[in-house]
């Protein structure tokens, strides 16, 4: 009986460390293939990046020079999309977590919220090209590219404030309300206050999330190739990510263009990670801030 | 002449019942204790007094409240005049992120006071009644998180008084507190009842006691005794009352 | 008397100025929504546009022999007549006559250069003459070329069908004279990728998830998850750019095929953007598994293992199946890394290792050469609506999943 139960124990052991065994292996493996990705492109792009590769126009058909005019198209588009997402989706959170009441309009946002985070990036592409390049108008262009991207990351800007706004403690609301502050009063001088850092944290990521998207400014504003820098909203610019799909795969010279393409991966894995770890920084700065309380 | 008077008044959360029935008066610059087991409706009732309850969706109010022999659930009622007029204190202490003259200035300015000559009066005055102004006289312009939690309540009491309310609802300021900060609490309870009406809602019983004119007990959500605090703590009417103040409740 | 007014404006203005606000709070709260239903309008308009079409080119026109019985084609019966498949009219219902096929190229084998004389300017002429001339012929031109006493007789194309868009097994939406719009190739390739993808990714996530919730100490999971998270930061184009890099010769060589760029490459690359989705909602679903319920497994004498298996993932059963259905979600709707590894060839796959093509693979890769308003283009938007209630669904689902779940808890 004894040995039976020691034996029934040793299996049980045994079983168990071999499945946690597999599971913490998987989980380091996830991580090395996270830094294999980054040291792939870190190690194959870092030689490419220069000065010049930064600040020069591309030359030779793309298999030279730098892809300045794609950074400066990258920053257009990210600062025209944030300029729309970040204001609507802020507000909007704000109505939904400090305005409307539960009921079947708040359940209708929250739903349609969702919907609009599944939808393809490439539907967005479709949609835009739609709607503000052909109906509207506005061509090619970094108004259509950016509203677009506005309308791909707002789902992210409203559920990021939508948290921070969560994060802030009632009482503050109700300390401020009970002073005979009003709702508006209350949200803007109390309650956005304690949670800017967070809403700002997610702005971070945001723009992080912009500066990947490829499929949405496909037919909305990328150019192929375009050796100058856009001069008004409406006109077409490059942009890193579609920059580098189009050196790597259909460039005119492929081979001679690997060089440039780890670079242009290597600035965006950067602007990434960049933002990543400010986003962190920013948040644990904050965090112990209010801990204080 | 009643300062706030409260007849048959129901409340639900959706399809719950959290009060039934309560009527329950009181008198100018009195201090009036609310006391009873966790989810009594203590709480719940008060938060009517500066209609607090009304962030709460799906909740449902029967019966009427008045504050100076106005109802202050008609339609036309000013909700945001009400809290300046009510003023309340909460169980943590719960300053804003700002510094210590602007955790008082802010009601003043909300409520549209600019003249800075004003606003600094009343947040020196109110920093005094409370007994604080000593303790932070120099450091008016540093953060509130800095202070104590003793100080940081007394500070949010001093928050509440800069707007001259003439009611103060207290929900169980003291319950963060260490035994001293409680007591400096308590004290200040007593002088500010000469120009406040108070509320407070408390599980302390000897709290209860010191501090206040009447108590109230409340259980399960009706009013079980209303008396002066004497008679309640030295011969209640109803059994249920002597069972709980003398600790064998339940 | 006046004091008492002012305040009173004080109060109204005060009340109108938070009306304004909320009201321009609520229009921004209905942003999502607004742009959703347009999302439908303009994808649906665009897309249903290619239902009321022929697949001919703008412009073009069939026409046959005056006296040719047939009145009309089904478009895959002109596809077959053109890849010589049909080579008689009687095959379509007319009289037996061998078919003769004509394209505009095929007028200088019939006509020199001076017949039809500088800028082509006799040529509708000479295809009226020739279509007079030829009673088995079928002529495809443009619809510039047809004469002012046309003698043919055009025929009536077959519209495109919905059913047939969808069960059609052949996609080249350019070919002439008849555009070939059978999405099922899409379709399956969009399939066998993203299931390719979750097969790979569910097991691997499960097990990351397990081990970060239910093993791992406080420390190494505050270590892990945030790197987990950032593998979700990488932008889409630069894992197609490491799948094609690295991954592509990598199955090529292993495999030893002809083209590393298969639809196995496309499950791996998406296989790694869809983990961090899965293990993030696992691991979550995990967690919440109350306290009380796992020590009451332990205190029953179950291992740690057993109580993982027998209690926490029966209870996050559903929190599971809602990543895993969001993770095929994202897949189905991934677009560069898939256009960048997985060859591009519209085709039914038979195998993972065979070239693939998907339908947002297919809009990305189209639409910049389809003409505005064209039939091709609308096809593209059609695949997008396709797309769009796919994924719609998925989120449909998983709201579905996730609230029988809250059902459950309380």
């Amino acid at each position: 009986m004894n040995s039976k139960n020691n034996k029934l124990a040793r299996k049980k052991r045994i079983s168990q460390n071999i499945a946690f065994g597999i599971f913490t292996a998987i989980s380091y493996a996830i991580v090395a293939l996270l830094f294999v990705i980054l040291a792939f492109i870190v190690i194959k792009g870092i030689s490419v990046i220069s000065w010049e590769f930064i600040t020069a126009m591309p030359s030779e058909g793309m298999t030279e020079g730098g892809i300045f005019p794609a950074i400066v198209g990258t920053l257009c588009l990210v600062f025209a999309s944030m300029v729309f997402a970040f204001p609507v989706g802020v507000l909007a959170a704000i109505y939904m977590n400090e305005y409307v009441k539960d009921g079947w309009i708040k359940k209708i946002i929250k739903q349609m919220t969702n919907n609009l985070a599944g939808v393809p990036s490439i539907v967005f592409g479709l949609f835009g090209m739609s709607l503000f390049v052909n109906q509207l108008g506005f061509g090619d262009s970094i108004l259509a590219g950016g509203l677009t991207l506005g309308l791909l990351v707002l789902p992210v800007v409203i559920r990021t404030t939508e948290e921070s706004l969560k994060a802030v403690d009632a009482t503050f609301r109700q300390a401020s309300l009970g002073l005979g502050a009003s709702k508006w009063q209350t949200t803007s001088k109390v309650v956005l206050p304690i949670a800017f850092p967070n809403i700002i944290t997610g702005l971070i990521l945001s723009i992080g999330r912009v500066s990947g998207e490829t499929a949405p400014i496909l037919f909305t504003v990328a150019a192929y190739f375009l050796p100058k820098l856009p001069s008004s909203i409406f006109d077409q610019a490059m942009a890193l990510p579609y920059h580098l799909y189009v050196i790597a795969t259909s460039g005119t010279n492929i081979e001679k263009s690997r060089a440039m393409a780890y670079g242009t991966a290597l600035i965006l894995i950067l602007i990434v990670l960049i933002s990543n770890l400010l986003a962190n920084a920013l948040r644990k700065y904050y965090g112990k801030k209010v801990k204080m309380n | 002449m009643h300062k706030i008077e409260s007849r048959n008044v129901d409340f639900f959360y959706g399809e719950t019942q959290a009060l039934h029935d309560i009527s329950l008066s009181m008198k100018e610059n009195t201090v009036t204790a609310l006391i009873g087991p966790s989810g009594c409706g203590k709480s719940t009732y008060l938060r009517l007094l500066n209609r607090m309850n009304d962030l709460i969706d799906n909740t449902r109010m029967e019966g009427s409240i008045l504050i100076d022999q106005k109802d202050i659930y008609l339609k036309n009622t000013n909700v945001d005049d009400l809290r300046k007029n009510v003023g309340m204190v909460f169980q943590k202490p719960n300053p804003f992120p700002k510094t210590i003259y602007e955790n008082v200035a802010y009601g003043l300015r909300v409520n549209g006071i600019e003249d800075k000559k004003i606003i600094e009066e009343r947040v020196v005055t109110s920093i005094e009644q409370v007994a604080l102004w000593d303790e932070v006289k120099d450091k008016l312009k540093k953060s509130a998180f800095e202070l104590s939690g003793g100080q940081q309540q007394r500070l949010c009491i001093a928050r509440a008084l800069a707007i001259q309310p003439s009611v103060l609802l207290m929900d169980e300021p003291t319950s963060a507190l260490d035994p001293i900060s409680t007591s400096k609490i308590e004290e200040l309870i007593h002088e500010l009842k000469n120009q406040y009406t108070i509320v407070i809602v408390t599980h302390n019983m000897q709290q209860a006691a010191r501090v206040s004119d009447n108590t109230a007990f409340f259980y399960m959500g009706k009013l079980i005794e209303y008396d002066k605090t004497k008679t309640i703590f030295t011969k209640p009417a109803i059994k249920q009352t002597e069972d709980y103040i003398t600790g064998r409740f339940g | 008397m006046r004091k008492i007014k002012d305040t009173d404006l004080k109060t109204n203005l005060k009340q109108l100025k938070e009306k304004i606000i909320e009201t321009i709070l609520m229009l921004s709260g209905a942003a999502t929504s607004i742009t959703v239903v347009l999302i439908v309008f303009f994808l649906f308009i665009e897309g249903a546009g290619v239902f009321n079409r022929k697949p001919i080119d703008d412009g073009f026109i069939l026409a046959v022999n005056a006296t040719n019985q047939v009145k009309g084609l089904h478009p895959s019966q002109i596809k077959d007549i053109f890849d010589k498949k049909i080579t008689n009219w009687n095959q379509v219902g007319g009289d037996d006559r061998p078919i003769v096929l004509f394209r505009t190229s095929d007028i200088t084998d019939y006509y020199t250069e001076e017949e039809l004389g500088p800028d082509f300017e006799y040529f509708p002429e000479k295809i009226n003459e020739l279509i007079q001339k030829q009673p088995g012929i079928i002529a495809f031109f443009s619809d510039k070329y047809k004469s002012d006493q046309f003698v043919g007789k055009e025929l009536d194309i077959d519209k495109i069908k919905v059913w047939e868009f969808l069960s059609g097994e052949e996609w080249f939406p350019t070919a002439q004279p008849i555009a070939q719009m059978g999405v099922k190739p899409l379709i399956y390739g969009t399939l066998w990728v993203s299931f390719g993808a979750i097969l790979l990714a569910l097991p691997i996530g499960l097990a990351a998830a397990i081990y970060l919730s239910e093993i791992a100490t406080k420390r190494t999971r505050s270590l892990l998850k945030p790197l987990i998270e950032l593998l979700a930061g990488i932008p889409s184009v630069v894992y197609g750019f490491f799948g094609l890099v690295v991954i592509v010769p990598l199955i090529q060589s292993t495999f030893n095929l002809p083209v590393g760029e298969t639809a196995l490459a496309g499950s791996v690359v998406l296989a790694i953007m869809a983990l961090p989705t899965i293990i993030t909602i696992s691991e979550d679903a995990m967690r919440n598994t109350p306290r009380a319920m796992k020590e009451a497994s332990l205190a029953l004498g179950a291992s740690k293992w057993q109580t993982i298996y027998k209690v926490v993932m029966p209870y996050s059963a559903s929190g599971i199946t809602a990543g895993a259905i969001l993770g095929i979600g994202r897949a189905i709707g991934e677009t560069m890394a898939v256009l960048m590894v997985t060859g591009n060839a519209a085709v039914i796959p038979h195998t993972l290792l065979a070239p693939v093509r998907t339908i947002p693979a297919t809009i990305a890769a189209e639409l910049g050469e389809a003409p505005n308003g064209g039939l091709h283009y609308e096809a593209l938007f059609a695949l997008g609506c396709i797309l769009f209630l796919i994924t719609f669904g998925i989120n449909m689902l998983v709201e579905l999943v996730t609230n029988r779940k809250s059902h459950k808890k309380h």
